[in-house]
C-alpha cells in the first residue's frame, strides 16, 4: 500500500496500480476512454489527464495522464519522493474538457437514434466535464459503414478512436478480422472488406466500444432504451460455465443480455452464444398455454383448470410414475419433480455416456487432491494442458480465459525490467507473441492450436494414454502407458516438463470427448501435480449449465427411465424441460414415449418429445423462473425471473406442485416460495446445504424496500396501457425473490447477488461496474455471487486412476464417428435465436483426407452413414487432421440429434 | 565563445555532381580506419566514452547527448544476447534534406558510422531504415552494404574482432511519424506506425522487445570521426560547448538554397547573409523556422543568435534538424502555416486525441481565414487548441502535435496583425 494525496487529502492505495485505477477505487469520478480495467493502459486518449505535483511546495505540477502514471511515484523517471496529484485542479478539468471537444469534431448529433443513448460512456463522460457547446463550425468526417454479420451493427461515424475494440478484439480476444486502418483523422475500426466477425466474442465489443459504433444488432430489431428493460441478475444457460448475465426485457420480449460482472467467473465478458443466443425465449415455439391431447390424436391448447382435470385423472388411482429431470432445468424444478414421484423413481434426464461421466467429473474432484480452479484463476495459470476438449465451441468463455493465460510465463519479464502489467502496450511489446507452455491434444483441430506450444491430433483413446504418459512422466508412482510411440512419449515426457516446472500448472479436460478414460487421464496429471506443496488444478467441462447439479442429485439416467418403463414399472411419465430425443436413440426414446400410458411433459419449448406427450405444461424459461444452477466450476449460482409472461406459463416447480394436488399427495409439501424449495434441497442433500445462503431470502429489503427490477427512470408505466385502462394496473407480485416488478424500490447498490442492473448516478454504461467493485476490474463488494460446492478434501491422497486404454485401431471398411461441438449450433436453445442459427453450419461429416481418397469424395459430395439402425447422407467435409479411421459428426444440429457418439458407422458414396 | 578549428569531416569526400567514394576510394582517404582502431584497440565502452565525452548530441531534432543514450544499453553477459541498432534515415520534416546529403554523398561514412555505434551497444543487428523516396540513396547504400560486407567491415568475425554485425537496409512506406524513434520501431516490426509509450525506453525494451538505440543519420556519420580523432579535436570543431560542426541548410527566397557544412554555434546572421547570400532581390526577410516546419517562428530580432541548442532554446524556438525555412515579406505567413497544417493534420498517426482531431481543427480554420471565410473568434479557436496542446510534453502521447503547433503559436505571436487584416477584409491580402 501506499499514501497518495489527492487534492491535498491523504489516501491508502495499492501501489501497484496507475493512478487512474486508484483514483476509480477510491469512489472519484475521473474520466477516462481508451483504458478498460481487463485491458489496462495506452495512454491514446488523453482523457484522464490530471495534474501530477512534485511535492507540497510544487504549486504549478504538470499535466499527467492518470492511466499512464504509476501510482508509486519512485518508480518514474526521474523519480519523486510523493505522490501528490489533484483531479479539481483548474488546467487539468481544462484540458479534459478540451479532449472532449476534440472528439465532438466528428461525433454526429445523433444521440437520438443511436442505440446507444442512454448507456452511453461518452455521453457521461462528456456530461462530466461539463463540454456543452461546439465550436467547431466545418464538416465532419464521414465513414461508411460495413456488414459485420448477424450479431454486430457498424456505425463508424461515432467514433472516437479510442482503440478499446481492437484491443479486445486481437490483443484479448485472439481474433484477426477486426482491425485499425489508415490513419490520422480518418482511422478506421473494421474489417478488411465486410462480412462476418469471425470471432466467438464479438458480441463484447458493444459493451467494450464507449459509444454507439458496436452496437447489438439482435436488440436494435426490437429496440427500447436501456431505462426501460426490465432487468434481473441472471445466469447464461448455453453452457456449462455459469457466466453471469443480465437480460432486459420489454413487453413480453427479452431484448438483450449484457454481462453481469462477476470477479471469479466471466468478469467482464461473455461469448456471443450466451449474449445472443436468448432468442428462444420470444420464439414462435414456445409452449404458451397447456396442451392436451383431443380424440383426433392432435395436441390442442387447454385451460390451466381444464388440464388440471385431466391430469389429475391421470395420476391418482395408483399410477405408477417416474419422473425424468433435466441438465438444462433448475435444481429446485428438478427438486420438485423427485418430490412428486419420490427420490427412487427420479431420473436425472441426462444420456447415459453424460451422467457416467459428469460423475466422473465429480468424483474426481471430491475424492482428489486437485482443485478446480474459477476462471479467474484459470487467467493467472502459468501452463496449461487441454485434454479432449474444443474449448472454443464447448465453453467458449474458458477459450477467453486460456487466451490470457498463456501470456503469464512471459509477462514474469516485464516484472524484471520493471515495466508494470497495466501498461498494456509495453508489455506487449516486450512480450511480442511469445507465449507460455500450452499443449493441446483433442481429435480435431480447434481454434485455439494457433497459440499452442504444441498439439496432438488422437482418438480419445490415444489421447487418454498421452495424459495417462504425462502424470507417469510426472510421478513414477502413476501408471504407466506401454507401447507408446517415440514421438507422443517425447511429447508427453515435454508436457511434464513444462507443467512441472511452472507455479500455476492446470488440466483442462471434459466430457466432449464421451471418454472417461480421458478424463482419468486428466485427473492422474492434476494428481500427479499435486505434489510438493504445488496446487495442480483442474477444470472439467461439463455438458450444460445444470449437468454438474443434476448429477449430484440422482445417478440415474434416461436409459435407465426407459428400461423402467420396459420392464413395466412405471406407467406414467414426467418429463421435465427436456427433450429426450437429445438423450438416448431415437428407436429407444420411441419406445419409452410409445410403452407409458401417460407422458405428460412440462417445457417451454416445442419437440419431438412435447410433441408425443399426451399432456404439455407451458413452463416459465429462465427468464420467466428463479432457480439455481451449478456450474463446471461447482459454483451453485441463483438466476432470477425478469418478467411475468402474460400467458400461463409459470415456474415448472409450481406446475409440479400443483400435480401433488392433482395427483392427491396429501403429504406435499407446502411450499409459499423458492426458499421454501431451497429448504427442502438443503434437507434433502447436505451438498446442497449452502443453496438457501447463496443469496438473500426473498424477505430480504434494504431499509425496508424491495430491489426494483425497473429503472427509476422507467417510462411510459401510467400510460403503457392506458388504452385499456386509464388505472394504473398493481405491479405483479414476487414472492420469490427480495425483487420488485417496479421501479419503486431501494436504487442504491444492492448486495452483489442481487444486482439486477449497474447503474451509478452519471454512470449510465456497463462502466458504472466501477462503482460496484472493491477495487477496479476486481471482486465487487461483498464478494463474487455464487457459492462453490466442491472442494477437494484437505488429506486426499486417493490411488492413481487405472484402466490405460488401449492404442485405438482403425477398422477396415467402418469408421469411428467423433462428435464434433459447434458453437453456433451444438446448444439446444441458442440455435433458436435466428441470429445465432444463421451462424450455425449445415450438417455435415467431416473425412479426414484418406478417408475421402478412399472413398473417391470430394469436399461436398454427399456420404452416406448409419447411427443407431439410420442412414443419413450428408455433405462431406475435408478435415485434414482428423485421426485415421475416424470422421467427425457436429452434435446437436437439428437431424443430427439422438445419436450416441462415438460409434462405428460404415460409410459410403 | 572559443574560435572553432575550420575543418569539415563530414563533407570532406564529397564532390558535387560525381559519384560518391565507392570503398577502395573511401578508405584511401582514412575511411574504416576508425572501425579497424575500434575493432583492435577498443573494448566497446571505450567506444561509448569517448562520444560521451565529445560531446556529440543528437542531430535529429530533440538533441539528447549521444554517448549517455547509449550507455544506458544493458552490457555484458547478462545483457539480452540480440540487441538491435537503427539507423534513422526516414528524413521526411518538411525544408530538411541533410540526410540525404550524407547519404548520397559519402554512405561509406554512415556505414562506418553504424558499425561503430552497433559495436559500442554490441548489437548484432543493425537496420536502416530509409525514406522511401530516397531512391538514390537507396541504391548508392546498397552497393556500399555489399562492399563493406566483402571486405570484411560487415559480417561475421569483423576485422578478427570475433565482433559480428548484419546490417540490413529497409526502404519505409513514407510517413513522417516514421521519424519518431519509437513508431520507426513498430513500423519496421510490420506494426502500425504509432509511438510507443516511454518508459521503458527503447535501450531496454526496444526492436521486438530487445534492448534497441536509434540514431540520425548525421550523427552516426560523426562517430568515425570522433573515434579516429578524439574528443578534443571534435569539441574544438565548435563554438560551443557542444562538439562537432553541423550540416546547416537554408530554402525560401533566398539567393542560395542550399547545405552548409559549419561549426555548431555559427550565427544565424552569418548563414543567412553570407552563405545563402541574402534574400532575393525585392524581398525582405521575414521571418524563420530555424530547424524544420514543427519549430517556432524566430524574426529580424533574432538574426544574431548562435545556431546552437541552448541559444536557439532561450529565444523561444529549437534548432532541430538546423534547416531553416525562410519566410519573406511578399509570401502571405498565414498560407505558409496553413500548409504547414495540412501536412501535420496528414501526417498524424491518429492515435492520441489531440493530434488527430485537434491539428485538422487548425487547418480548417487556418484555410478559411485564408479563403476570405475567417471569423473574428476563429483567432479565439486557434489560441484555444495551441494552449491546450502547447509544447509542454505530457499531454499528447509524443512530441508530434507540440511540434506541429510551434509555427502556429510564433506565427500567431509575430504575424497577428496578418491574421486580422485577412478577416478583417475577408481575402488574403498578399494576394495579387
Amino acid at each position: 500500500m501506499a499514501t497518495i494525496y489527492i487534492d491535498n487529502k491523504p489516501f491508502e492505495v495499492a501501489d501497484d496500480q496507475n493512478l487512474l485505477q486508484a483514483v476509480l477505487s477510491l469512489g472519484l469520478n475521473l474520466p477516462y476512454f481508451c483504458w478498460h480495467p481487463a485491458l489496462g493502459s495506452v495512454g491514446a486518449c488523453r482523457q484522464c489527464a490530471i495534474k501530477q505535483f512534485r511535492d507540497e511546495e510544487d504549486s504549478r505540477g504538470k499535466i499527467v495522464m492518470a492511466c499512464m502514471t504509476p501510482v508509486n511515484s519512485k518508480s518514474l523517471i526521474p523519480p519523486l519522493n510523493e505522490t501528490r496529484i489533484s483531479v479539481d485542479d483548474e488546467e487539468a478539468e481544462h484540458f479534459r474538457e478540451s479532449v472532449i471537444e476534440w472528439l465532438m469534431v466528428n461525433h454526429p448529433h445523433d444521440c437520438p437514434v443511436c442505440d446507444e443513448g442512454g448507456s452511453c460512456h461518452l455521453q457521461d463522460m462528456t456530461v462530466m466535464t461539463g463540454h456543452n457547446y461546439r465550436r467547431y463550425r466545418f464538416k465532419k468526417r464521414t465513414h461508411r459503414n460495413q456488414y459485420l454479420g448477424p450479431f454486430i451493427n457498424h456505425e463508424m461515424n461515432r467514433c472516437i478512436a479510442c482503440y478499446r475494440c481492437v484491443r479486445f478484439y486481437r490483443d484479448y480476444g485472439g481474433g484477426d478480422d477486426l482491425s485499425v486502418m489508415a490513419s490520422r483523422g480518418e482511422v478506421y475500426f473494421g474489417r478488411f472488406e465486410d462480412g462476418v466477425l469471425e470471432s466467438e466474442f464479438s458480441g463484447n465489443l458493444v459493451e467494450v466500444c464507449p459509444t454507439g459504433v458496436f452496437t447489438d444488432k439482435t436488440y436494435k430489431e426490437h429496440y427500447t432504451r436501456k431505462w426501460d428493460l426490465q432487468t434481473a441478475p441472471s445466469i447464461c444457460l448455453h453452457c456449462s460455465l455459469g457466466c453471469n448475465t443480465i437480460p432486459g426485457e420489454r413487453y413480453g420480449e427479452i431484448r438483450t443480455i449484457l454481462s453481469r460482472y462477476n470477479g471469479e467467473v466471466n468478469g467482464y465478458f461473455l461469448c456471443d452464444r450466451g449474449r445472443f443466443g436468448y432468442g428462444f425465449v420470444n420464439s414462435g415455439r414456445r409452449i404458451r398455454q397447456p396442451l392436451i391431447r383431443n380424440d383426433a390424436g392432435g395436441l390442442e391448447s387447454s385451460t390451466p383448470e381444464a388440464v388440471g382435470d385431466k391430469l389429475a385423472s391421470f395420476l391418482s388411482n395408483g399410477a405408477k410414475m417416474i419422473g425424468i429431470g433435466s441438465p438444462r432445468a433448475s435444481l429446485e424444478a428438478n427438486f420438485a419433480l423427485r418430490t412428486l414421484v419420490g427420490a427412487d423413481r427420479f431420473y436425472n434426464g441426462m444420456s447415459a455416456d453424460d451422467s457416467r461421466l459428469v460423475a466422473s467429473a465429480i468424483r474426481i474432484l471430491q475424492e482428489g487432491p486437485a482443485r478446480t480452479p474459477t476462471l479467474r484463476e484459470v487467467e493467472s495459470a502459468d501452463a496449461v494442458f487441454v485434454l479432449g476438449e474444443d474449448l472454443t465451441n464447448t465453453a467458449p468463455r474458458l477459450d477467453l480465459a486460456v487466451k490470457q493465460s498463456v501470456r503469464r510465463k512471459p509477462i514474469e519479464r516485464a516484472a524484471m525490467l520493471r515495466i508494470p502489467e497495466w501498461d498494456d502496450a509495453s508489455v506487449r511489446e516486450l512480450v511480442q507473441d511469445e507465449k507460455g507452455p500450452f499443449f493441446i491434444a483433442t481429435p480435431n483441430p480447434t481454434k485455439l492450436d494457433n497459440i499452442a506450444t504444441q498439439t496432438y491430433r488422437a482418438t480419445p483413446d490415444d489421447l487418454a494414454r498421452l495424459g495417462f504418459a504425462v502424470a507417469h512422466a510426472l510421478d513414477p508412482a502413476a501408471p504407466s502407458v506401454t507401447d507408446l510411440p517415440d514421438d507422443v512419449a517425447q511429447l508427453a515426457d515435454s508436457i511434464a516438463q513444462a507443467l512441472k516446472e511452472s507455479k500455476r500448472p492446470l488440466v483442462i479436460s471434459g466430457t466432449s470427448c464421451a471418454s472417461e478414460a480421458v478424463m482419468r487421464a486428466a485427473a492422474n496429471v492434476a494428481w500427479a501435480l499435486c505434489q510438493d506443496e504445488r496446487a495442480g488444478e483442474v477444470y472439467f467441462v461439463v455438458p450444460e449449465c445444470n449437468s454438474t447439479g443434476v448429477r449430484l442429485m440422482a445417478e440415474r439416467d434416461v436409459d435407465a427411465a426407459i428400461e423402467a418403463v420396459q420392464a413395466n414399472e412405471a406407467d406414467t411419465v414426467i418429463v421435465l424441460e427436456n427433450d429426450l430425443y437429445r438423450r438416448a436413440a431415437g428407436t429407444s426414446v420411441d419406445t419409452l414415449l410409445d410403452t407409458a400410458e401417460h407422458v405428460i411433459a412440462i417445457d417451454h419449448q416445442t419437440h419431438r418429445t412435447t410433441e408425443k406427450a399426451e399432456a404439455v405444461l407451458p413452463a416459465g424459461t429462465f427468464a420467466e423462473s428463479d432457480g439455481t444452477f451449478v456450474s463446471s466450476e461447482g459454483r451453485a449460482q441463483r438466476f432470477y425471473q425478469v418478467f411475468v409472461s402474460n400467458g400461463d406459463e409459470q415456474e415448472s416447480w409450481r406446475w409440479l406442485q400443483e400435480l401433488m394436488g392433482a395427483a392427491g399427495q396429501l403429504e406435499a409439501p407446502a411450499w409459499e416460495n423458492l426458499d421454501d424449495i431451497t429448504a427442502g434441497l438443503a434437507q434433502a442433500y447436505p451438498i446442497f446445504e449452502a443453496i438457501p445462503k447463496i443469496a438473500p431470502p426473498a424477505g430480504f429489503r434494504v431499509v425496508g424496500q424491495k430491489i426494483p427490477r425497473q429503472s427509476p427512470r422507467h417510462s411510459g408505466r401510467t400510460s403503457v396501457l392506458a388504452d385499456v385502462n386509464v388505472s394504473e394496473p398493481k405491479p405483479p407480485a414476487d414472492s420469490d425473490s427480495p425483487f420488485s416488478f417496479s421501479m419503486e424500490g431501494y436504487t442504491g447498490a444492492p448486495p452483489s447477488a442481487l444486482i439486477s442492473r449497474f447503474w451509478s448516478p452519471g454512470w449510465n454504461s456497463p462502466q458504472a461496474i466501477n462503482k460496484f467493485q472493491i477495487e477496479v476490474g476486481g471482486h465487487l463488494h461483498g464478494g463474487d455471487p455464487g457459492r462453490r460446492l466442491i472442494e477437494p478434501s484437505d488429506d486426499a491422497k486417493p490411488e492413481y486412476l487405472n484402466d490405460v486404454p488401449a492404442s485405438f485401431k482403425p477398422r477396415d471398411g467402418e469408421l469411428l464417428i467423433m462428435p464434433l461441438y459447434h458453437i453456433f449450433g451444438s446448444d439446444e436453445l441458442s440455435i433458436l435465436a435466428p441470429a445465432v442459427a444463421e451462424r450455425s453450419p449445415q450438417p455435415y461429416l467431416a473425412l479426414n483426407p484418406n478417408a475421402a481418397a478412399s472413398l473417391q469424395v470430394r469436399d461436398g459430395e454427399v456420404v452416406e452413414i448409419t447411427l443407431d439402425g439410420v442412414a443419413q447422407r450428408l455433405p462431406a467435409k475435408i478435415s485434414p487432421e482428423l485421426p485415421e479411421g475416424t470422421a467427425g459428426l457436429p452434435v446437436g444440429l437439428p437431424g443430427l440429434c439422438g445419436v450416441t457418439l462415438p460409434a462405428w458407422s460404415r460409410v459410403k458414396k | 565563445m572559443s574560435e572553432p578549428i575550420r575543418e569539415k569531416p563530414l563533407t570532406k569526400n564529397f564532390s558535387p555532381g560525381e559519384a560518391p567514394f565507392d570503398l577502395k576510394q573511401y578508405e584511401s582517404g582514412g575511411g574504416y580506419q576508425a572501425v579497424r582502431k575500434a575493432m583492435t584497440e577498443m573494448a566497446p565502452e571505450d567506444v561509448t566514452g569517448v562520444v560521451k565525452e565529445a560531446n556529440l548530441r543528437g542531430r535529429g531534432g530533440a538533441g539528447f547527448p549521444t554517448g549517455m543514450k547509449w550507455s544506458f544499453v544493458p552490457m555484458g553477459d547478462r545483457a539480452p544476447k540480440r540487441k538491435y541498432l537503427v539507423a534513422n534515415a526516414d528524413e521526411m520534416e518538411p525544408g530538411t534534406f541533410k540526410d540525404r546529403l550524407l547519404l548520397e554523398g559519402d554512405p561509406h561514412q554512415f556505414i562506418e558510422g553504424m558499425i561503430l555505434a552497433a559495436y559500442a551497444i554490441q548489437a548484432d543487428v543493425a537496420y536502416i531504415f530509409l525514406r522511401w523516396a530516397y531512391k538514390k540513396a537507396e541504391a548508392l547504400l546498397g552497393k556500399a552494404i555489399a562492399e563493406a560486407y566483402e571486405a570484411g567491415y560487415l559480417g561475421k568475425n569483423i576485422l578478427g574482432s570475433g565482433y559480428n554485425l548484419e546490417l540490413y537496409l529497409h526502404t519505409s512506406a513514407g510517413r513522417y511519424i516514421c521519424g519518431e524513434e519509437t513508431a520507426l520501431m513498430n513500423a519496421l516490426e510490420g506494426k502500425r506506425p504509432i509511438p510507443r509509450t516511454k518508459p521503458p525506453f527503447p535501450q531496454t525494451s526496444g526492436l521486438w522487445g530487445k534492448p534497441t538505440i536509434v540514431q540520425n543519420v548525421e550523427t552516426l556519420c560523426n562517430v568515425p570521426h570522433i573515434v579516429a580523432n578524439g574528443a578534443d579535436w571534435y569539441k574544438s570543431l565548435s563554438y560551443s560547448g557542444n562538439g562537432g560542426t553541423k550540416l546547416f541548410g537554408a530554402s525560401g527566397k533566398i539567393k542560395r538554397p542550399a547545405i552548409w557544412e559549419l561549426p555548431l554555434g555559427t550565427p544565424m546572421r552569418e548563414l543567412l547573409e553570407e552563405h545563402a547570400g541574402g534574400m532575393q532581390d525585392g524581398l525582405k526577410f521575414r521571418g524563420v523556422l530555424p530547424g524544420g516546419a514543427s519549430t517556432d517562428f524566430l524574426v529580424e530580432e533574432h538574426l544574431d543568435l548562435p545556431m546552437d541548442y541552448e541559444p536557439v532554446m532561450e529565444a523561444g524556438s529549437r534548432l532541430g534538424t538546423g534547416t531553416m525555412v525562410i519566410l519573406d515579406d511578399k509570401t502571405c505567413p498565414v498560407g505558409m502555416i496553413r500548409n504547414l497544417e495540412l501536412f501535420f493534420t496528414r501526417e498524424s498517426c491518429g492515435f492520441c486525441t489531440p493530434c488527430r482531431d485537434g491539428i485538422p481543427w487548425t487547418h480548417r480554420l487556418l484555410d478559411a481565414i485564408e479563403t476570405g471565410d475567417g471569423k473574428p473568434e476563429d483567432i479565439d479557436n486557434l489560441d484555444f487548441i495551441i494552449n491546450t496542446i502547447t509544447r509542454m510534453l505530457g499531454r499528447t502521447f509524443c512530441a508530434f502535435a507540440p511540434g506541429a503547433v510551434e509555427p502556429l503559436q510564433s506565427g500567431l505571436k509575430y504575424f497577428r496583425d496578418d491574421f486580422e487584416q485577412h478577416i478583417g477584409e475577408k481575402r488574403c491580402p498578399y494576394a495579387s
